[in-house]
């Protein structure tokens, strides 16, 4: 059975044929598709990304809309049947304005929008994201927000903590992050939310490498799911 | 009876507000000086068809928690005033009535903020 990964659009959305080539280019057999914010089902994926960019224009905060478009009740059941779930920047504040992941991503500190490569540590492996990456390795991986800026309160930092939900960390914090984070993960670690750009790391020509190997870790996982008995 | 209402979103006492900041360096180069703590925040404002006062604020304070501001970052006050009848254009300028100030919506956020946390 064909791996089939979904690529959600919100109008705003602006990552998405990165997402797509990415994953092509890490492995030329995995399907994927775009799945239009408006549609109300992921029937049939094996995992869904939540791409980069401005969904819903990012009025009110980034994120805030779009936890109401239709294809988020979908998107949010299939999260809790176990589903792998990425959200990459934009996609990681919809996740949490959606209560998929919590705290919240604030302005950068020194107000700058960021658009540069830096080194992340990846922290743990056990997520849908990480699974084809030691822990402890060092990423350098695209960042390209305003709004990156993690925050938590300190309940939610200690159970972070103590649950392994920190999936990646800045070695050089750009953006004033609580505890340098870049990504985290839910309980399961199947939904990921991060702020980093893989999909931007997977093709020679752009002079990075180190995204591969995350959706390739994404991708291993779907196509797990596409294998399991239903 | 309908109401005027005006939600003021602002950033929680910790959290770092580096527009505040950079609003704040900004000004004693204007010669502007003794100014501190600049928050920046957002207001809200819309009409609200309610049965009565306490209704229409406890609908505007479901609003903030739920949509207009994020709990996890944000405090949010509500006010609301009733529109009076037959006033010409109602705007804000145009209103009568009491405007009450509900209290800041921290600790039901506080509850929100936990629910949040899975």
């Amino acid at each position: 059975m064909t791996t089939r990964i979904g690529v959600v659009v919100f109008p705003g959305t602006n990552c998405e044929h990165d997402v797509v080539r990415g994953l092509r280019a890490v492995d030329a057999d995995v399907e994927v598709e775009l799945v239009w914010h408006g549609d109300s089902s992921v029937d049939g994926f094996d995992a869904l990304v939540l791409p980069g960019g401005f969904a819903h224009g990012d009025y009110l905060r980034p994120g805030a809309l779009a936890r109401f478009s239709p294809i988020m009740t979908a998107v949010t059941r299939f999260a809790a049947d176990g589903g792998p779930v990425i959200g990459i920047c934009n996609g990681f504040q919809v996740l949490t304005e959606a209560g998929l992941l919590p705290g919240a991503l604030q302005k950068n500190s020194g107000l700058r929008f960021l658009c540069t490569t830096v080194p992340v540590e990846v922290c743990t492996s056990r997520t849908a994201l990480t699974g084809a990456v030691a822990a402890g390795a060092v990423l350098r991986l695209p960042v390209n927000h305003f709004e990156g800026n993690y925050i938590c309160d300190a309940v939610t930092l200690e159970r972070l903590h103590d649950e392994d939900r920190i999936v990646l960390r800045y070695t050089e914090n750009p953006n004033g992050s609580i505890d340098d984070i870049a990504g985290i993960c839910n309980v399961e670690g199947n939904v990921v939310g991060l702020m980093p750009h893989p999909e931007r790391a997977c093709d020679p020509l752009t002079g990075a490498m180190d995204g591969a190997g995350l959706l390739r870790g994404l991708i291993g996982v779907a196509d797990r799911k596409a294998l399991a008995p239903t | 009876m309908k109401f005027d209402v005006r939600v003021e979103v602002r950033l929680r006492p910790g959290i770092a507000d580096p527009q505040g900041a950079t609003i704040e360096r900004a000004l004693p180069a204007l010669g502007f000086e003794g100014v501190e703590g600049v928050r920046v925040g957002k207001s809200i404002r819309f009409r609200l068809e309610a049965p009565d006062e306490a209704s229409a604020r406890d609908e505007a304070v479901e609003m903030s928690l739920r949509l207009l501001a994020n709990p996890v970052i944000e405090d949010s006050d509500v006010e609301v005033t009733a529109v009076s009848a037959g006033a010409p254009g109602a705007g804000p300028a145009a209103v009568a009535g009491t405007a009450a100030t509900a209290g800041t919506a921290a600790a039901a956020a506080g509850a929100a903020v936990e629910q949040a946390i899975r």
